[in-house]
């Protein structure tokens, strides 16, 4: 039913009364991303973050270049000091195994899970979180039980659960660590959105007619990514760390070289080849640093105000 | 009635219940893990018997349960579960539960000692850290948080091995006491203490920068606040301002992180008793996965909830006490 | 007793100079009113004095301050403390967070006297008890060992009033001391202050940006202009004759308390009408919690609205009055009753119907920075509705741009973000995305109470304005009076979920019936002060 003898439109607007209201002059080139980039590069550990991840990543993209052939392939005699062999310039392992080689195919699967499985936990924290904070109640209390029940059992307990029985090939083990870390995600996403929904474009939103699942992905979740990107660095860390960790214990894929795997074997060289350990290490130790400091300076560019 | 009930002892009691559903979950999750399972008890068995004649697999099977509908099958574990009874243990030929139990005191000491370690100073650090914010201090604790941060507890477990054991000898490699020693009283005191220096440094360091970087955005956002100025408008200031003010509050949500990452530091206890060969739960987790003890290793889980559930209420009980607005009525 | 002179602060940022050659004096037992809106620097002035300016950030760059002949500049921070709190003492607006709310508030009370005196224990606790007495806390004792959570918000602000004044200080600065109160609270707690500050002598720096309140309380008046005072002068020569522009314009923009005489009975159709709405909140609780009783926030409501006519909700905080304007948008399921709009019920409409429905009333909001979603622009805020509703996207981008001219914006509005736009400026985008849906209501909750006084009244005056000419029906929900008295045609009271009087606007404010309008009537701030008709230059 409409109202045709009170429609605005049917009616001639009255003219447009001159604009009294200056606006900021603020140029429209300036947009949003570009003020982050600014903010960003303005803070030298988050640049430094950034070029530790460039250099991960160059050495994943680059690991057939540098050092072609399988790196688990005996390519030296055992136990090679660094810097002393040209061919096996970090050197070799117990088994003669080249370790610049181990450590650049490494960075693939280091960035592989990271990625995947940050991707899975984060999917699945940002559609649990979103539910439960939108709808509240009864919905929210039965997801936060499933949550909190997961967040109960030791994360790298249940990791170790699920590959003792599903089997250790990397796609499982991607999953297994997707599904040991959505909680954290969750969590974070459901109180971003308990706030953000009480704010009043949302009633605004509903107000105009808008669906529910329109509100929740198209007004709300833009508004909540920010802090979901930047606590993505820190699944995207802890996921690296946890893969290392099932590597180290000798319960990861064995048919890809893996930078825990990689310390795990120079355990039993400790005491004579340190370095076939602490080179893997300080690796895992770099990667995971720059996820760090780029997520630590990504906040910062969001939340300026924190910053004096 | 419930007049004569302290209100402490109510809360607990509701706490404990609340956490009811979640034991529950844990259980049908888990059950269903044991289902998904390729083979079950019976093939497991039959495996070691090296073979058998279907009948008789077939009257196991029965004996078993397993040959019941999915639903009487999880009631049947779910009373066992209440019981505490985890099932037999075919690698240590015992009750799952006494192997358990025999290794729970060295994981809840090594657990204790790390969270005290981390908490007492990543807390102390983080204030100090946001005191003296983006100075050259800051810069430092905040630079060497993040570097704890990003150390993996068994890299960390091998650097501290190869620089303490194997090129000074001031600590043992691993194990919870010293071999054959026998020691009593407070020589067995100082030799366990002794063993637990290196695990527990690094089981906590990870989780101290934790508590470091949050307690000091806390503090930062307490300063903010504005019962902070009315307390400078009274004239407190110095330490008066930082203790009774600002810590106190900015230390709520530490509590609350404590009680959430409870789960995460025992499921690192795996990592760091396997390296360090203390006999304790992480260390059982280990082995039962390498020597396909799935009774054990659920068992754990089972296990590890009930600890994680007790330690949840705990920090609520904490956190209660931290904030009065919590009603405990 | 207390003068400034030529203080100068420094911040970073576009306009270094937070404040400029502030010369200001509060003499014994004066009241001093340093008026200002957002932005003026009133805050940061009443800090600076405090010496508690979030320093190196923002400081001092020049000028002196004087106490009793010792200038504060040139002291040390720990001689600074010791002054602090003894001697001056200072008031804040929010009284939910002003205090430590892990500490009870006797402990709040005694850490001052433990600070500033060598008193013992007990004669400690019998100052507190003394001076909670004096603040009119009805139970002292008791009051004393509870947690600032556990007692009202008037009666926090009677805690703070009471910490403040416990040690006799020679100044208090108040720093929007009754902003966040309502107004019989704001009575009540203005009545205090001066009572209590003419028994001592104190001198009082009373920042306020309301000039209702200045009315009421001040003996001299100071007004504070991006971060410097245009005028200056005695309140009774200020109030009447103001004499800079800037002053003329923020006293010409105060509404008068003169509500449009009441018109003849409308004989245009019935637009909106509300029956029987009743609304309860369960209160949380459960299992081994004890029971609680649900809160009633809306009980038996009913009202009726005509074409072009505005009806006033209004009431105190906690009398419901936003909960109607969001049961008769429907955002809130109410538990029974029937909203029509144009005899189509709203409240039993199904999911698609209610689509439909409500186009037909459109709300705006209260926080202009909030009601808008930051991340979309502005066509495309105004034109959201109208596409969920059907039209075709080109068609509902032209009408947005048209829109916008009609609530005075410039069209290079259309391709902006919100946050570019000030507080007023937001809530025309607001209006416009209203008037989209081409409502015949449109429900405004509080859209003025977050607005400086001058945007408010161009603000009210557009709304005004596009009611007379679209013959819009307008629900408008405010806890000012004086907004009310300006805008509505009629008004209803509420009070705990009831309305306890009902009528005419200048029927119900030339004689309430009901004590409660009375008192509401009675609490409204410079209610004696007729704003001189000044015109503005």
């Amino acid at each position: 039913m409409t109202h045709p003898d009170t429609s605005v439109a049917s009616r001639p607007l009255p003219p447009a009364s001159p604009a009294p209201i200056a606006l900021p002059d603020i140029g429209l080139a300036q947009t949003r991303s570009l003020v982050l980039w600014r903010r960003f590069r303005r803070n030298r550990a988050a640049l430094l973050g950034l070029i530790l991840f460039v250099a991960v990543v160059l050495m994943a993209a680059l690991a057939d270049v540098v050092t072609p052939g399988d790196p688990l392939r005996i390519a030296g005699s055992p136990l090679t000091d660094p810097l002393t062999v040209a061919s096996n310039p970090w050197g070799t392992d117990q088994l003669g195994r080249d370790i610049m080689s181990g450590i650049f195919h490494g960075a693939r699967i280091s960035l592989a899970i990271g990625v995947v499985a940050t991707v899975i936990s984060i999917a699945i924290g940002v559609v649990i979180g979103a539910v439960a904070g939108y709808f509240g109640g009864r919905i929210d209390g039965a997801l936060m039980r499933v949550t909190e029940a997961f967040q109960t059992i030791p994360s790298f307990v249940l990791l170790l659960t699920l590959v003792a029985i599903f089997g250790s090939s990397i796609e499982i083990i991607v999953i297994a660590i997707g599904i040991v870390s959505w909680t954290a995600p969750a969590r974070m996403v459901r109180a971003e959105f308990m706030s953000l929904r009480r704010r009043e474009f949302v009633d605004a939103a509903r107000n105009l007619g808008v669906s529910d699942m329109s509100i929740i992905f198209r007004e709300i979740l833009p508004n909540a990514l920010p802090p979901v990107v930047v606590f993505a660095s820190v699944v995207m860390a802890n996921s690296i760390l946890m893969e290392s960790a099932l590597a180290f214990l000798g319960l990861g894929d064995p048919n890809y070289a893996s930078w825990g795997n990689m310390i795990g074997q120079g355990r039993a060289v400790l005491r004579t080849a340190w370095f076939c350990s602490v080179i893997p290490g300080i690796a895992i130790l770099l990667t995971v640093l720059s996820f760090s400091l780029m997520g630590e300076g990504l906040n910062d560019a969001l939340n300026p105000r924190q910053k004096r | 009635m419930s007049l004569l009930v302290p209100p402490l002892l109510t809360y607990t009691v509701r706490r404990m219940v609340q956490a009811i559903p979640i034991i529950i979950l844990i259980m049908i999750g888990s059950f269903l893990l044991i289902k998904l399972a390729p083979g079950d008890t019976v093939d497991a068995l039959v495996g070691d018997m090296g073979g058998a004649d279907p009948a008789f697999v077939a009257r196991l099977r029965a004996e078993y349960g397993l040959d019941q509908s999915v639903f009487v099958q999880l009631w049947r574990y779910m009373l066992k579960l209440v019981q505490l009874d985890f099932g037999w243990s075919y690698v240590y030929e015992q009750p799952v539960i006494e192997v358990l139990m025999s290794r729970l005191g060295n994981t809840l000491l090594l657990m204790v000692s790390s969270l005290v370690v981390a908490f007492t100073f990543g807390v102390a650090l983080g204030a100090i850290a946001a005191r003296r914010a983006y100075s050259w201090t800051d810069n430092m604790i905040s630079t060497l948080g993040l570097v704890f941060y990003a150390m993996p507890s068994f890299f960390l477990s091998l650097l501290l091995i190869l620089i303490f054991s194997v090129k000074l000898g001031w600590l043992p490699v691993g194990g919870i006491r010293t071999i054959g020693a026998f020691k009593t009283g407070w020589a067995d005191v100082a030799d366990v203490a002794r063993h637990l220096v290196m695990p527990t440094a690094a089981l906590s360091l990870i989780y101290l920068a934790f508590y470091m970087r949050l307690m000091r955005t806390s503090v930062l956002e307490v300063m903010d606040l504005d019962f902070v100025r009315t307390a400078r408008a009274k004239g407190a200031g110095g330490a008066r301002l930082m203790f009774h003010h600002v810590m106190r509050n900015a230390l709520l949500p530490v509590v609350t992180l404590l009680g959430l990452q409870f789960s995460t530091v025992l499921g690192g206890s795996v990592v760091v008793e396997t390296i360090f060969s203390l006999p304790g739960i992480g260390q059982l987790a280990y082995t039962s996965v390498v020597k396909r003890d799935l009774n054990t290793l659920m068992g754990i889980i089972a296990l590890s909830s009930i600890i994680v559930v007790i330690v949840n209420v705990l920090t609520d009980l904490i956190y209660a006490w931290l904030d009065p607005r919590i009603e405990l009525k | 007793m207390f003068a400034t002179s030529r203080l100068r602060c420094r911040r970073g940022g576009d306009r270094p100079h937070a404040l400029w050659d502030f010369n200001l004096t509060v003499g014994e037992g004066e009241i001093v009113c340093l008026v200002g809106e957002s932005g003026s620097g009133k805050s940061l002035a009443a800090n600076a004095v405090m010496r508690l300016l979030p320093e190196p950030h923002v400081r001092v760059s020049q000028g002196a301050i004087n106490l009793d002949g010792q200038d504060l500049l040139s002291l040390s921070e720990t001689e600074m403390r010791s002054i602090r709190g003894d001697r001056m003492a200072m008031i804040f607006q929010e009284p939910m967070t002003a205090l430590n709310p892990q500490k009870t508030v006797g402990w709040q009370i005694d850490e001052v006297l433990r600070l500033h005196t060598n008193l013992n224990k007990a004669g400690r606790k019998a100052r507190a008890l003394e001076i909670l007495g004096d603040v009119h806390i009805p139970a002292p004792a008791s009051t004393y060992n509870a947690y600032p959570h556990q007692i009202s918000g008037g009666q926090r602000q009677r805690v703070m009033i009471a910490m403040a004044l416990v040690l006799k200080p020679r100044l208090i600065i108040a720093d929007e001391p009754t902003t966040a109160l309502d107004v019989t609270t704001q009575k009540q707690i203005l009545k205090l202050i001066k009572d209590l500050q003419q028994a001592q002598g104190t001198g009082i720096l009373f920042i306020t940006h309301d000039f209702g309140v200045v009315a009421e309380i001040a003996d001299r008046i100071a007004v504070l202009r991006l971060g410097e005072l245009v005028e200056q002068g005695p309140a009774a020569q200020i109030l009447r004759s103001p004499q800079h522009s800037y002053t003329r314009k923020l006293i010409a923009a105060v509404p008068a308390l003169t509500p449009p005489p009441e018109k003849p009975a409308s004989s245009e159709p019935l637009v909106l009408e509300a029956r029987g709405l009743r609304k309860t909140f369960a209160a949380r609780g459960g299992f081994l919690s004890g029971k609680r009783n649900p809160v009633i926030a809306v009980k038996d409501l009913s009202f009726q609205l005509r074409r072009g006519e505005t009806l006033g909700v209004v009431g105190e905080s906690g009398s419901g009055k936003t909960t109607v304007s969001r049961i008769v948008t429907r955002l809130l399921e109410s538990d029974s009753g029937e909203v029509r709009i144009d005899g189509r019920d709203l409240i039993s409409a199904s999911k698609t119907e209610l689509r439909a429905l409500r186009k037909d009333i459109q709300m705006v909001f209260q926080d202009p920075m909030a009601s808008l979603n930051p991340r979309r622009r502005v066509v495309e805020l105004i034109a959201q509705g109208p596409i969920v509703q059907g039209v075709a996207k080109d068609v509902a981008h032209a009408r947005a741009r048209e829109l916008l001219s009609l609530v005075e914006l410039p069209p290079a509005a259309a391709e902006r973000y919100p946050h570019e736009f000030s507080g007023g400026q937001r809530q025309r985008i607001g209006i416009a995305r209203a008037l989209a849906m081409e409502p015949r209501v449109i429900v405004a909750d509080e859209p003025v109470s977050a607005l400086d006084v001058s945007v408010q009244a161009q603000v009210l005056k557009l709304l005004a304005d596009l009611r007379d000419r679209l013959h819009l029906s307008l629900l408008f929900v405010t806890h000012d009076l004086r907004v009310a008295a300006q805008l509505c045609d009629k008004v209803i009271v509420m009070s705990k979920g009831e309305i306890v009087e009902a009528g005419p606007t200048a029927r119900v404010f030339a004689n309430p019936e009901h004590p409660y309008t009375r008192s509401l009537l009675d609490s409204i701030p410079g209610r004696d002060w007729e704003p001189p008709v000044c015109n503005v230059a």
